[in-house]
């Protein structure tokens, strides 16, 4: 069936995509660190150190995969695998492009519940991969994982409300079509000024759900060695990292879908390879600024990271959901 | 055909319409993940441990000791607990938001005494100290 032929193959170039976006996030990522800390990063590896991911790809595939006495087998093997199926399937319900060709599954009239399950899912990973390791540094990763993890999806689900609300609908083409140019005030019809606080809160969450910095006590060096990830070593290790950056990328997408009008922009309608361009300058620039991120901000503390999530997003973003219902009932232009 | 049969068949066709491409990304998803984790296995070297210590849990050179799945702090737990409370109480706000355009001035009222009864609970479960991480187990 040519249907299923193309699906696959849009699968397929989904992926490689994603792949090779994560291989050169975590090129960009140490070089850009390494320039604001006046050093230089990976330069040796081919012209300005290109080669790098392929490299450290190579590694660790011949790297020795140990698998330590005390481990339980089968879930130990499982984990890296729970983690990465969600972040690379996360990406489906995105629309990279208008019409039929840019989009894989963004018309499914659910796509914001579909993200909620996908990332609750992604969770599972991470907990079983720090309780089947038999370590403690693993365990108390794993631990912390999973309480920051849940708590944050409540700050994101009450931010995606909010989106869902203005759109009036959970499929992510709409969600695109309501920000378009068209319907309001050009560029400010994008949900980044029409919900700034919504925007903003999605950002926070976005880094604690992706265990980035300044929300990444999962693995705090310093305090748990490699967090859930301590007991692994080879391309069980890299499957780890491959689903955090592939998840960054994923949430990027979604933060660019959700608030930076996705793929809109000037001229798409005339020509509609523009919008995949201006799509992925968004996502490259939601990325660049969580490494920014990552190289400014210290790292917080548990209890104040808790009490983030629990004490300031909940209430504000609770009262961010009354104050837009309200507008959309009064009619403020933008809301209506 | 019995109807019975016929919204069925359409039901699949529906659900087949929408959610293929999730299926068959979740396939392939699958399928490289589990390839990569054998991929180690088969071209990493395979070395008999030479030290017992080799295959302990690591534990910064120390020797492990007692087991790695230790009993942990019961408000890890209430975390858990609290967050199935309220995401189940975010979840009821996505039909909400979905139909609000239609439901207007009722679908706001209906919807603040909701917040209403929600934010009571959420404050008694601060009153009572159950968000305070370092109280949490006093």
């Amino acid at each position: 069936m040519p249907v299923i032929l193309e699906l696959i193959l849009k699968s397929l170039v989904l992926i490689f995509v994603l792949l090779t976006g994560f291989a050169y996030m975590s090129l960009v990522e140490r070089k850009v660190l390494a320039r604001l800390q006046a050093r230089y990063g990976p330069n040796r590896a081919g012209p300005f150190g290109l080669l790098q991911p392929l490299a450290d790809g190579l590694k660790l595939i011949v790297k020795e995969s140990i698998t330590p006495k005390s481990v339980d087998v089968p879930i130990y093997f499982l984990a890296p695998v729970l983690v990465v199926i969600p972040a690379l399937i996360l990406f489906a319900v995105i629309p990279v492009g208008p019409g039929d060709l840019f989009q894989l599954a963004s018309k499914v009239n659910v796509g914001v519940l579909y993200v909620l399950g996908v990332m609750g899912v992604a969770v599972y990973g991470i907990v079983l991969a720090g309780w089947s390791s038999n370590n403690k540094y693993a365990s108390l990763g794993g631990l912390r994982a999973s309480a920051q993890l849940i708590s944050y999806e409540l700050g994101m689900g009450l931010a995606m409300v909010t989106v869902v609300l203005m759109a009036g609908s959970m499929s992510m083409a709409d969600i695109v079509a309501a920000q378009l140019p068209t319907q309001f005030g050009g560029v400010l019809g994008w949900f980044i000024f029409r919900q700034p606080v919504a925007a903003v809160v999605f950002a926070i969450t976005a880094l604690a759900e992706t265990m980035r910095s300044p929300f990444d006590l999962v693995e705090a060096e310093q305090e748990l060695t490699a967090g859930y990830m301590t007991e692994y070593s080879g391309m069980k290790f890299a499957l780890f990292f491959m689903g955090e950056y592939v998840k960054m990328i994923a949430v990027s997408g979604l933060f660019a879908t959700f608030f930076l009008g996705g793929w809109s922009g000037p001229f798409v309608s005339e020509v509609p390879l523009l919008g995949l361009v201006y799509f992925t300058i968004k996502v490259i620039a939601c990325l660049l600024l969580m490494i920014l991120v990552r190289a400014t901000l210290p790292r917080v503390r548990y209890d104040k990271l808790m009490a983030i999530g629990w004490k300031t997003l909940m209430p504000v973003m609770l009262a961010n959901v009354v104050i837009t219902a309200v507008l959309i009932v009064i009619g403020v232009p933008g809301y209506k | 055909m019995p109807w019975k049969t016929v919204c069925v068949l359409k039901l699949i066709h529906t659900v087949m319409d929408l959610y293929l491409p999730i299926f068959v990304i979740l396939a392939i998803a699958s399928g490289l993940a589990g390839l990569i984790v054998v991929i180690s296995i088969v071209f990493g070297p395979r070395k008999r441990a030479q030290v017992k210590a080799k295959l302990q849990p690591y534990e910064s050179g120390m020797n492990a000791i007692g087991q790695g799945q230790r009993r942990f702090p019961v408000r890890f737990y209430l975390i858990a607990v609290l967050f199935i409370l309220f995401d189940v109480e975010v979840i009821f706000f996505y039909p909400w938001a979905v139909a609000f355009r239609q439901l207007g001035l009722y679908g706001l009222i209906q919807m603040l005494v909701f917040v209403g009864i929600l934010f009571a609970g959420y404050i008694w479960v601060w009153k009572k100290g159950a968000l305070d991480w370092e109280t949490m187990d006093k």
